[in-house]
């Protein structure tokens, strides 16, 4: 990597565009005389290509190079193999030395090397973990609270939607607090006579967290498409002579399943992705996915850019392919968004 | 409507102001540190002296800082970088050389820490504290002898130790505890030390740098590797405490002041690091951080209390077996990256 | 029998997602530094918290940032609703696909695509890197407030505004905005709400020197966490309830 000295001529560029946004939108006017409701859309189209499109595309480069900008698929095998580049950069002789004296790459901790599969998966059980036990603890909430006879339900639902809008970071941090040595929890326990227990830094207290912090996203779109559900179909199932359990199971549940797919969408997806959950619960013990692409940008003084775009790019690949699969599950989308 | 569209107007004015004066002063010196690592009203009065604003900016690690000062030029003005990054950056062009004639204060460095190895020249670098690298313990928790770093392979005690989340400090004390260089670059000493870390990590309480010491203090673990400095400031305030360079040796460091070729206010950089090795301000921040000063004339004032503390002034003999860190070839700072990460990976 | 069961139930995930957070709160009005022990009634922290220069320059910044950007994303995503919503069947789902684009990406790949974007063009990071990553990430939730209002619109007001001689411009301003100004208003709020919460986006785009009130938390809490801290995250957590009320009753109003 360089040092970059010349002033960004990234403004230059900016601006260089923007004037040349506005000519065209002046000279689209005086040709047309007057202009059509989609030009206003315009300024918009320009954004999503130069703040979307681009850095997606940005991305795709890097991942698509090496560290001197020429095409290359080193950064994938390296996805699949993590001391790839590490075996390329050291001097062949140096390693024939080593396999002289009998010694293979394995012996050198130089052989494959699945690290980034392996925490892939390990990020994929974890966000599976953490959806299902979201949907298990979520589901029940929901249905109680959509229940018409439960006149508090929408008052209640106003507490999930509070903590949906909260900084992650904060909720993540009041938990923390708690599940110190000295936090809340250790307290109770110590006063009970329980002695503390090691709750951070561990796998389980980042589940914990997840969880905690995606929870409200399951309920939500759930409790949204069972209140919305029309209430005289399972009058009618019950006037067929269904009992409860059946027409949970036969109405309520099919029914429901956009605001499901919806809920695993939108905990699923951040579940794989945070990296700051991991750093805060895990002491540095548990790493994720997140973590890993998060180190390869900020935190080595090598140049492990490009690696790490073609990280970027595996996730979001995975991530539009389940979003496809989720989509099938729920065509019209009807479990809407967040909002 | 048209009230609420001019309170928006007002408030969008507003805020677009606010920061600019929060942000801008007319001399200002952008100041790149590690947390914690000076006592800040040394900048206070440096304001006040000199009438240049201080922007205070943190990092982590060296491997963290390294990245900022690449991806963005012209934000520091006055780095803290440690020795070996030192000795990369300066190869990489990417520091300023120092006007040492706007250094007059320079005189009071230690003639011993001058023309380190990694500025021979001493062009690109001013001394500001120097340090070990070793184990704090909690004197009331550990009963073994705190002499070697075996002890944080001891499974007594599990889930009661903290260790470094930087990279060359961990896996250079686990060189050293194998009777190894900890600039090693033997693959296969390497691959022992990840390996052993890897063996280690079910035993550990978690890894942190800036977090150590507070939760030392509270007492929420037996043993930590710690810089000195950090052990002291602990010690001050957890008598149980004691700190202790094992007999294997370990990593004695100097962190140097430099300024980036990048950097946009050099000379009001200048200004600063010669204030800080005004010998009564160097005094101030010793006492304060607790690390090892570079500075002689501030040693001198503070007399007894420095030279006889065995932590912050370590006798010769541990200074003997202790070793400084060389910044490593790209080829194999590959391999320890990749050897972290699996030990950071490890399940 | 089942209903109080089904109460209790409630009763508990709700104290799951909240006595973390009240815990905190309860924290930052306590006179002693541990978490522990309650030492009485004190607003210390508040007072410390308001005389450390960095959290109020942060303060500052974070709403800054958040206003300007929710201004943009307000002005550029309303103009580009109606101009989506007057567009033919493929250009408009072609727009509403796009549009989606932002909302689906994880957070960190969004941060770091755009970190490439700005250190690959050599901009430097900070405020305005900062400002513009956030508008980018606001303008998708304005639209999606927008639209719907729109659809509601009856379709030949416009038409018959232009027919009676009104400019594209007049009938913007006079019959357009009017009819959907709650769905500007509340995806001004909504943009503002996100913008003061992000923090992974600014964590990618900004330069340490300028940090919003998310990333240095995020610096603050790999120390450990301070009592500063708690009173913070209580003030944020008080003035982020009172946003989402007056989101929620907005939202109410219109219905």
């Amino acid at each position: 990597m360089t040092s970059f000295q010349v002033p960004g001529w990234g403004y230059v560029l900016m601006a260089v565009g923007f004037a040349a946004f506005i000519a065209l939108l002046i000279a689209y006017i005086v040709v047309n005389r007057g202009f059509k409701r989609p030009v206003f859309a315009s300024p918009y189209v320009l954004w999503i290509i130069v703040f979307t499109v681009i850095p997606c595309l940005l991305v795709a480069y890097f991942s698509f190079t090496d560290p001197a900008g020429n095409f290359t698929l080193d950064n994938f095998k390296s996805f699949w193999d993590a001391n790839y580049n590490t075996r390329k950069g050291i001097d062949p002789a140096l390693l024939q030395q080593y396999q002289d004296m009998g010694l293979s790459l394995d012996d050198l901790g130089l052989g494959r090397n699945p690290i980034n599969i392996d925490t892939l998966v390990f990020s994929l059980w974890m966000a599976f973990l953490c959806t299902a036990i979201c949907l298990l603890l979520g589901y029940p909430a929901a249905h109680i609270m959509a229940d018409r006879e439960f006149r508090l339900g929408p008052t209640l639902v106003v507490l999930f939607v509070v903590p949906m809008w909260m900084n992650f970071l904060l909720r993540t941090i009041a938990l923390m607090s708690i599940m110190e040595d000295g936090g809340l929890i250790n307290t109770v326990l110590n006063w009970l006579g329980f002695g503390p227990a090691k709750l951070l830094n561990t796998t389980a207290a980042v589940q914990v967290g997840m969880v905690y912090n995606f929870l409200p996203f399951m309920v939500f779109p759930i409790y949204n498409v069972l209140n919305k559900m029309d209430y005289q179909l399972s009058e009618a199932a019950m006037d067929l002579g269904c009992n409860k359990w059946k027409i949970f199971y036969k109405v309520t549940l099919p029914l429901s399943i956009p605001g499901v797919v919806s809920g695993i969408t939108m905990v699923f997806m951040p579940a794989v992705t945070t990296f700051y959950i991991s750093r805060l619960l895990g002491g540095g013990k548990v790493q994720l996915f997140g973590d890993l692409i998060e180190a390869k940008f900020l935190s080595t003084s090598l140049n492990e850019w490009n690696v790490g775009s073609a990280l970027s790019l595996v996730m979001m690949v995975l991530i539009l392919l389940s979003l496809g699969l989720l989509q099938k599950a729920d065509p019209k989308g009807e479990g809407g968004g967040i909002i | 409507m048209k009230k609420l569209l001019a309170l928006l107007t007002l408030l969008t004015l507003l805020a677009a102001v606010m920061p600019l004066g929060a942000l801008a002063a007319d001399e200002v010196v952008n100041v790149y540190n590690w947390y914690d690592y000076m006592d800040e009203s040394v900048f206070e009065q440096f304001e006040e002296e000199t009438g240049i604003h201080v922007n205070k900016m943190y990092f982590t690690t060296n491997e963290d800082m390294m990245v900022q000062v690449r991806v963005s030029p012209g934000a520091y003005d006055l780095v803290f970088p440690s020795d070996y990054c030192v000795e990369r950056m300066i190869s990489e062009g990417m520091l300023a050389e120092i006007n040492m004639d706007n250094i007059p204060n320079f005189v009071n460095v230690e003639p011993s820490l001058r023309n380190a190895d990694y500025d021979p020249e001493q062009k690109y670098s001013v001394p500001f504290m120097w340090g070990t690298v070793g184990i704090l313990y909690n004197t009331t928790m550990v009963d073994d002898p705190v002499d070697s770093w075996s002890i944080l392979w001891n499974e007594k005690y599990a889930d009661s130790i903290f260790m470094l989340d930087s990279i060359r400090d961990t896996l250079g004390i686990t060189l050293k505890y194998l009777g190894y260089s900890m600039n090693s670059r033997d693959l296969l000493q390497l691959n022992e030390a990840a390996n052993k870390l890897i063996e280690q990590k079910p035993i550990v309480k978690a890894y942190y740098v800036d977090e150590t010491k507070d939760k030392m203090v509270a007492g929420e673990a037996a043993l930590a590797v710690v810089y000195s400095g950090d052990a002291l400031y602990s010690m001050e305030l957890n008598e149980d405490l004691a700190y202790s360079v094992p007999k294997e040796g370990s990593n004695i460091w100097i962190d140097p002041m430099v300024i980036p070729a990048t950097a946009k206010n050099k000379e009001n950089a200048e200004k600063l690091i010669d204030f800080l090795c005004r010998p009564d301000i160097a005094q101030k921040n010793c006492e304060y951080i607790w690390y090892s000063s570079p500075n002689a004339a501030a040693i001198e004032l503070m007399g007894e209390d420095y030279t006889e503390n065995p932590t912050i002034n370590p006798p010769q003999d541990v200074i003997d077996r202790c070793e400084f860190f060389h910044d490593i070839p790209d080829d194999f700072l590959s391999v320890y990256n990749s050897f972290w990460t699996k030990v950071k990976n490890a399940k | 029998m089942m209903k109080v069961i089904k109460r209790f139930y409630l009763a508990l995930v709700l104290a799951f997602l909240y006595v973390p957070i009240v815990v905190l709160i309860v924290q930052s009005f306590n006179a002693g530094k541990s978490r522990a022990k309650w030492e009485g009634f004190s607003l210390r922290w508040y007072e410390e918290l308001f005389r450390d220069p960095d959290i109020i320059k942060s303060l500052l910044i974070t709403l800054s940032i958040a206003l300007l950007a929710a201004l943009f994303a307000t002005i550029i995503g309303t103009l580009a609703a109606i101009g989506i919503h007057a567009m033919r069947k493929r250009p408009q789902s072609i727009m509403l696909t796009l549009n989606n684009i932002p909302m689906t990406m994880p957070d960190i790949v969004t941060g770091i695509s755009l970190m490439l974007l700005f250190i690959f063009t050599q901009v430097e990071r900070g405020f305005v890197t900062m400002l513009l990553a956030h508008i980018t990430f606001d303008i998708p939730y304005v639209i999606l407030s927008v639209m719907p209002k729109l659809q509601q619109m009856n379709k030949h007001t416009y038409e018959a505004a232009l027919d009676l001689g009104a400019t594209p411009g007049y009938a913007l301003f006079h019959v357009i905005l009017p009819e959907i100004v709650p769905g500007v208003v509340t995806g001004a709020m909504l943009a503002f709400t996100l913008s003061l919460d992000d923090f992974t986006i600014s964590y990618f785009t900004t330069s340490p020197l300028v940090q919003n009130l998310s990333t240095l938390i995020y610096s603050q809490a790999r120390k450990g966490i301070k009592p500063t801290m708690n009173a913070l995250s209580a003030l944020m957590f008080i003035a982020l309830l009172i946003l989402l009320l007056l989101v929620n009753k907005r939202t109410r109003d219109e219905e």
